[in-house]
Formats: structure tokens, sequence, C-alpha cells
């Protein structure tokens, strides 16, 4: 009776331990923006991520200021005029992804949803497409999107705005552990 | 039995937990993780330009850029209509400066008071971070030399136009709209105008900014010098208050002040201005950003 109840309970607890929560503390998260005047792109290597392939959820969050731009003028201005960094310190996403994504090793597609916070402001994305990748004891998220300053209440004056792109490119790449 | 629904009950509510964790969950463990992690981080932007109005600040430009920079002063205002209230008359320099590190950075200059050419070398020794060093330190080194001619001074030979100016620059960033500065400085002139006056003069300068709008702020600075240095001439002490606008890589300052200098041995030992009297002028600095990195 014992053994039985033991098997069952283990099984119980094993399934969530077989949750497949991958995390990262180094995903990589760079923007882009081309405009005939000015190409301005910025990297932060510091984003946190998280991939739950169970219950198909994924987050991100990361830290503004760890965006590092070629020229320290861009940078300050970015973080003191436009994504105003001491206010806002964080960017976030939480979200879910739908596509057919097994455990086993191999790159599957799929479709990110959820909340987008930039500036304090959240707003709702639609069906990004996605890359996981799944490999023995790791997995590669990667993205692509764009993002329009204007819906996060990212006001550009009208003397740079020919040098700031109205739609910036985000891409994202993390390569994530097992969450312990 | 008893031990088995015990157990189920036990599996059931462990369950529900799990199920119950909707995707935030991942997003507060990533925030709970972050939080753990997060380290102090040095205090950028605690003033727009290099200079606050005539003082240095303790910013310079970033590693591989080059500020190309005007200051430009009118005319006093109480000149009346005539001189169009000192708008017909103009001292101006310009300057460059290049840095050479994120921390160091190395300057030319020229004015047209008194012809005078400067050199500059400026260095952030401390730099402010969040519980951390609570202010920043920056040392400022100006050589200042001036070539205007003389005819009925035939002596003044090179070594007698050279003065040496060193500012300690000490400024905190007290909030996101406020910043202080405060800088001791020693100017050293190798001649002066008789043997009552001082060839090292001390003076100590006081300045801030406020901002009003994200790309506007109001500055302030006063350079009080110590007494009984300058006796030879009527000297005040320098006050100006300016606004300054931001716009991508210009900075725009419009100033009014009682110096007709616009380096050290000038405002801080030569304003013969004075706000009382409405010997005022009014300028303009403009700097602009070029970069070199890629």
């Amino acid at each position: 009776m014992k053994t039985i109840c033991f098997i069952v309970l283990a099984s119980l607890f094993y399934l969530p331990m077989q949750g497949q929560t991958y995390m990262t503390r180094n995903g990589n998260v760079s923007f882009f923006s081309k405009t005939p005047l000015e190409d301005i792109k910025a990297e932060n290597t510091q984003a946190f991520a998280a991939v739950d392939l169970s219950k198909r959820s994924v987050a991100f969050t990361l830290l503004q200021r760890n965006f590092l731009f070629p020229k320290q003028l861009m940078q300050e201005h970015y973080n003191e005029n436009y994504v105003e960094s001491e206010k806002f310190p964080k960017a976030q996403f939480a979200g879910t992804f739908t596509g057919d994504v097994k455990t086993t090793p191999g790159t599957y597609k799929v479709q990110v949803s959820g909340q987008l916070t930039i500036h304090g402001v959240t707003q709702q994305v639609q069906n990004i497409p996605a890359e996981l990748e799944v490999n023995e004891g790791k997995m590669t998220a990667k993205a692509a999107f764009a993002v329009k300053p204007s819906d996060y209440n990212i006001k550009i004056p009208s003397l740079v705005k020919d040098k700031i792109a109205s739609q910036i490119n985000i891409q994202i790449a993390a390569v994530c552990q097992p969450a312990k | 039995m008893q031990k088995i629904a015990c157990y189920i009950i036990l599996c059931l509510l462990f369950g529900h937990t799990a199920a119950s964790a909707q995707d935030t969950s991942l997003l507060r463990m990533l925030n709970e993780s972050e939080n753990a992690g997060d380290k102090s981080h040095i205090v950028t932007g605690t003033f727009k330009a290099t200079q606050l109005i005539n003082v240095p600040t303790i910013e310079s430009p970033g590693k591989k850029s080059l500020q190309f920079l005007i200051m430009h002063r009118f005319g006093k205002i109480n000149e009346g209509a005539y001189e169009l209230f000192g708008l017909d008359n103009a001292s101006i320099r310009f300057g460059l400066d290049y840095g050479i590190t994120d921390r160091l950075s190395a300057g030319v200059g020229r004015s047209s008071v008194d012809k005078a050419f400067d050199g500059n070398i400026k260095y952030k020794i401390l730099q402010q971070s969040t519980g951390g060093t609570p202010v920043s330190l920056s040392l400022y080194e100006l050589v200042t030399h001036y070539t205007q001619r003389y005819t009925d001074k035939p002596y003044l030979s090179g070594r007698f136009r050279t003065s040496y100016t060193s500012q300690l620059l000490i400024a905190r960033k007290f909030s996101r709209n406020l910043s202080l500065q405060l800088a001791p400085s020693w100017t050293h002139y190798n001649l002066v105008g008789t043997p009552e006056d001082k060839n090292d003069v001390f003076a100590i300068s006081a300045g801030g900014r406020m901002k009003f709008t994200k790309r506007m702020s109001l500055t302030a600075e006063y350079n009080y010098l110590l007494p009984d240095q300058v006796v030879s001439t009527k000297i005040y002490n320098s006050l100006s208050l300016g606004v300054d606008i931001e716009t991508g890589g210009h900075v725009f300052q419009l100033v009014f002040t009682n110096s007709n200098g616009m380096i050290g041995p000038y405002y801080l030992s030569k304003t013969n201005g004075s706000w009382d009297k409405g010997d005022i002028f009014f300028g303009f600095n403009i700097s602009r950003s070029f970069n070199f990195r890629k």
C-alpha cells in the first residue's frame, strides 16, 4: 500500500519537476534603427529570460541602462530623454506561445503573444514569429519584431525625427539553461 | 486508506498551486533573480554640457568624440540703444575638446578677449554611482597664453603672458532634475598688474542645473574670489544665469553674465562688470559633438 502511495506521489511530483523551465541571465537583446541619416544600434547582453515549455509561457526582463551604444552621447540621450531609465528602469515581456514544441532536440517555430512593457506603457503584442531550438541541456530562443516608439509614449522631437526610425527593429537571442 | 486520502489531498493542493501560477510567475521569478543581483551603477548625465556657463563641469566628451564649442558674449546691455544694448560688440571663444578615453579629455581654445590661446586637460577622478561614490570629481587644468600686442609694453615676452588655472570639480546629481557643483580653484599668473596683487589667486565656484523639461534646464553659477588678492583694479565676483536647450548632438546655452572673459583667469579674477550697474553680457554657448567611433 505504502509503495503504491509513494509511486503515485512521486509521479505527481515528477510531473511539475518535468516542467522544463529554462532560463538565462545573459540574454541578448539588441535594437536597430535605420534611417538614411543615421544608424542607431544598441545591445543589451544582460537580459533575463525564462521559457516554460510545459506551460508554454515565456518572460523577459531587462534593465534599460544596460543597453550599450557605440556612442556615449546616444546612450545618454536614450537613458535621459527617450526611455527615462531612472523613472522606468525596466522593460519586460510576459506571454505565451503557440506551436508544436517537443522536448526532443530540434528547432521549433512558434508564435509568441503577450504583454510588452516599455517606458511604463504596457501594450499587447500578437503573434511574433519566434524559434525555439531545443538541445541537450539547453534551449535557444530567437525572435525578431518591430516596435513603434510612439506606442510606448516615447516622444521624438521633430528636430531629430529624421534620424530615428518610426519602427525600431528588435532582435532577441537567449541561450537558456534548465532552471534549478 | 486514510493515508492515501491524505496524499491525494496533498497532491491536489500541490497541483492546484502549480496550475494557478500563470505566466506572470515566470516574470516574478526573473524579477526576484534580477533584484538579487542588482549592482550599483554609474550615474550619468549630471550636466548636459562640458561647461556650466563659464565654469567647466565634471562632464567631458566621450571616447573618440570631438566637441566643437562656440562661446559668445555680446557687449554690456547697459550700453544703451546706440550700441543696440551690447549687440554691436561681441567677444568669442572657439574651443575643440577631444575625448581620449571616457574619463580623459584634452582641448584647445582661442578667445578674442586679449587674443588668448588656451589648452586644457580634464580627468574624471571619481564617478558618482548609486549606493557607492556620492559625488563625481574631476580635475581641470588650464593653461592660458594671451597674444594681444602692446607697443608700450615691449617687455611682455611669452612667459609673462601665461597663467595656469587648476580647478577641482565636485558635483552631485541629487535627482533627475537637480545637479549641483562646487569648484575650488587656484590660478597662478606669471605677471600681475602691481606688486600688491597676488600671483596666486584662489576662488571658489558654486553652481547648478535645474531641469524643467526633459530637454531644457536653468543653470546658475557664482564664482567667489577670496578677498585681498586682486587690489589694483575693482573686481566683482562673477554671477551667471543661463538656460540650456538640448537638441540631439547640440547643446544651446543662453546666458547672462557679468564676465566678459570665458576662460578661467578672466571670469575668476578679471570680472569688472557689476550686475547692480547693469554691466550684464548676454551671450550663448553652442556645443556640437562629432563621433569618430563607428
